[in-house]
């Protein structure tokens, strides 16, 4: 992609060389549910590689946020001492 | 790196604990007010998460020093780490700043711009060297997923069939 090459000379401020991002951005596409489906090309440009990742945290955070709303509701259930060894062995699966 | 089994325990037995405490009516107010019950479970979801990882990482160190301050409230307004009480607005002060940077789409989108974001994003992520930046961010991420399965498999576990 053209202009993945154009925003590589564009990083004039940045001290890190490309490699050395490559090499972290290739760590988290590992990471990433959308880019790690997407097959056509080795090389994804590193913003879109980083807007995804800001993309999944976001999306981390909303998730535990409806979570605990979730849990709230459940919350008087939960039995105290008793349960937490049983669980914690069947999560551990 | 840590094993995500160890991990995936460790959390699970910490946020389990805390999760009683906020059901036997111990809820954590900061500043004297109650926090309504779903932000106290979502900030012991992440103070346990942290808690689990402990200090070798940049952002778990961050969350730890975050929860001593008892400055949820205050950390929530300044990032998304912990997102605001107001539903449905993700990160208020910047969407100011973030269209400057991001342009239109993806087109537009230095990595400047996206440099600032992930600094927001990551806990700790302001004060760092953006390549240890990616670092932190991967295994945040690797952190937050276990953080959700856990939550999810508890959920799941108490809703009546």
């Amino acid at each position: 992609m053209s202009s993945r090459s154009r925003s590589s000379r564009h990083q004039g401020s940045s001290r890190i060389s490309d490699d050395q991002i490559v090499d972290l951005i290739s760590k988290l596409r590992s990471l990433l549910p959308e880019i790690r489906n997407r097959r056509r090309s080795d090389k994804v440009s590193a913003s879109k590689v980083l807007q995804e990742t800001c993309n999944y945290i976001r999306n981390l955070h909303q998730e535990v946020d409806d979570l605990s709303e979730r849990l709230s509701q459940l919350l008087q259930s939960i039995d105290p001492d008793s349960a937490e060894a049983s669980i914690i062995r069947s999560l551990i699966m | 790196m840590t094993n995500p089994g160890g991990l995936r325990s460790s959390f699970a037995r910490i946020f389990l604990r805390s999760l009683s405490r906020i059901n036997s009516g111990r809820v954590s107010s900061s500043r004297g007010r109650t926090l309504p019950k779903h932000r106290s479970i979502s900030i012991a979801a992440y103070a346990s998460m942290a808690s689990a990882v402990g200090t070798r990482r940049a952002w778990s160190r961050e969350v730890l020093r975050r929860i001593r301050r008892g400055g949820a409230r205050r950390a929530s307004r300044r990032t998304s780490e912990f997102p605001v009480g107001r539903k449905g607005r993700k990160e208020p002060g910047n969407g100011k700043k973030l269209k400057k940077e991001a342009g239109d789409g993806n087109e537009g989108s230095s990595i400047q711009g996206m440099r600032k974001k992930l600094r927001r994003l990551v806990p700790g992520g302001e004060g760092m060297e953006f390549h240890r930046l990616l670092a932190e961010t991967a295994h945040y991420i690797k952190c937050l997923k276990t953080q959700v399965g856990v939550m999810r498999s508890i959920a799941d576990y108490y809703t009546p069939v």
